[in-house]
């Protein structure tokens, strides 16, 4: 194993972290920069996806652990999510189905192909569930991997700027949304700000990785 | 206090999850299935929140770095992303603003309504 992936990854996530530190803007979102930067990296050095993956990999593996530990900001919410399982039921259904039929039928209308559909149709729930809901649809989970990592770059750099700008302050709307429009990376700028905001979007991230990788497969088939 | 207790713990629910996923041949991820039993041994006090409160956080707040690795992914598809732009973009970013907007003015209505 070559440890220039993980050394790379951690070297660009320090570097833009800081700068996003000092400047806070959607266009220095970490993520983003470091994907951009090492994508170039390797394009002009000509080095593989999988020569890069070698360590790096060690880092998303992480994500599953990661995604069991979003249990305890779920618990310490457990009032909260009490008190709302009402809402919390009508934003996973609701923004659950408007995310995929919305993904679906913009793709289709703007002339996307068989397998872009397919691949994209699972992209607002969390990378590990939508890569193996891709796989049993016969999308491309490679792409569809890349698509909710770009699907939630989006949430994680301007999600919470978008609910301010329509005026949405409340944390239980806020959460739902960033949880089940952007996932585990809406959920990780979230609860940067506000714990039970994030336990609520984590939460609503879990439900809607459950409720899509139940309802996409037969949905699919009505659409089809 | 060290931290391998909490760290064990989430890895075996982790591991658990996995199980239950393959043995049952679920269509829901393992990692999905270890929060849901860790969540069920928190609310039912097989675990104690402070066995594994600190391990946790440390893990949760930095998801961010996690998934630059399979981010850079793009590369082995810039031709299709490029073949088929108009489709992929189009669709990304007009779903990402109507699923963000809708959910939260969804469930803001219904608070509302609650009172």
């Amino acid at each position: 194993m070559n440890p220039y992936g993980i050394t790379l990854t951690l070297l660009a996530f320090y570097a833009f972290s800081e700068l996003h530190r000092r400047k806070r803007a959607f266009y220095t979102n970490p993520v983003l920069l470091s994907i951009a930067l090492i994508a170039a990296l390797l394009r002009v050095f000509g080095v593989s996806y999988d020569y890069y993956m070698d360590s790096a990999r060690i880092l998303s593996f992480l994500l599953g652990p990661a995604v069991v530990a979003l249990a305890i900001p779920v618990y310490k919410g457990r009032e909260t999510i009490r008190a709302y399982w009402r809402e919390i039921t009508a934003g996973i259904v609701f923004g659950g189905l408007t995310a995929i039929l919305s993904a679906y039928y913009i793709a289709e209308a703007l002339g996307g192909s068989e397998e872009v559909l397919l691949s994209i149709s699972p992209k607002s729930v969390t990378t590990a569930i939508a890569v193996g809901v891709s796989e049993k649809i016969g999308g491309i989970p490679a792409l569809t991997a890349v698509l909710v990592i770009l699907t939630g770059i989006m949430g994680n750099a301007l999600g919470p700027e978008l609910l301010g700008a329509v005026r949405v302050k409340d944390r239980v709307a806020r959460g739902l949304a960033m949880g089940v429009t952007s996932h585990g990376l809406g959920t990780a700028r979230i609860i940067l700000e506000d714990e039970i905001a994030g336990g609520i979007s984590g939460l609503a991230m879990a439900l809607n990785g459950v409720f899509t990788s139940f309802v996409l497969p037969y949905l699919l088939e009505l659409l089809k | 206090m060290t931290p391998y207790r909490g760290l064990a713990i989430i890895f075996g629910f982790y591991a658990a999850g996995e199980l239950l996923s393959s043995a049952l041949d679920l269509p829901i991820p393992g990692s999905v299935l270890g929060m849901l039993l860790l969540l069920g041994a928190l609310l039912s006090g097989g675990v104690k929140l402070e066995w594994v409160d600190r391990e946790g956080e440390l893990l949760v707040k930095n998801m961010s770095v996690m998934f630059v690795p399979p981010g850079v992914g793009i590369v082995t598809y810039l031709a299709l992303l490029k073949s088929e732009a108009l489709p992929i973009f189009g669709a990304l970013i007009l779903s990402f603003l109507v699923t963000l907007i809708t959910t939260a003015k969804v469930v803001e209505t219904i608070r509302r309504g609650r009172g």
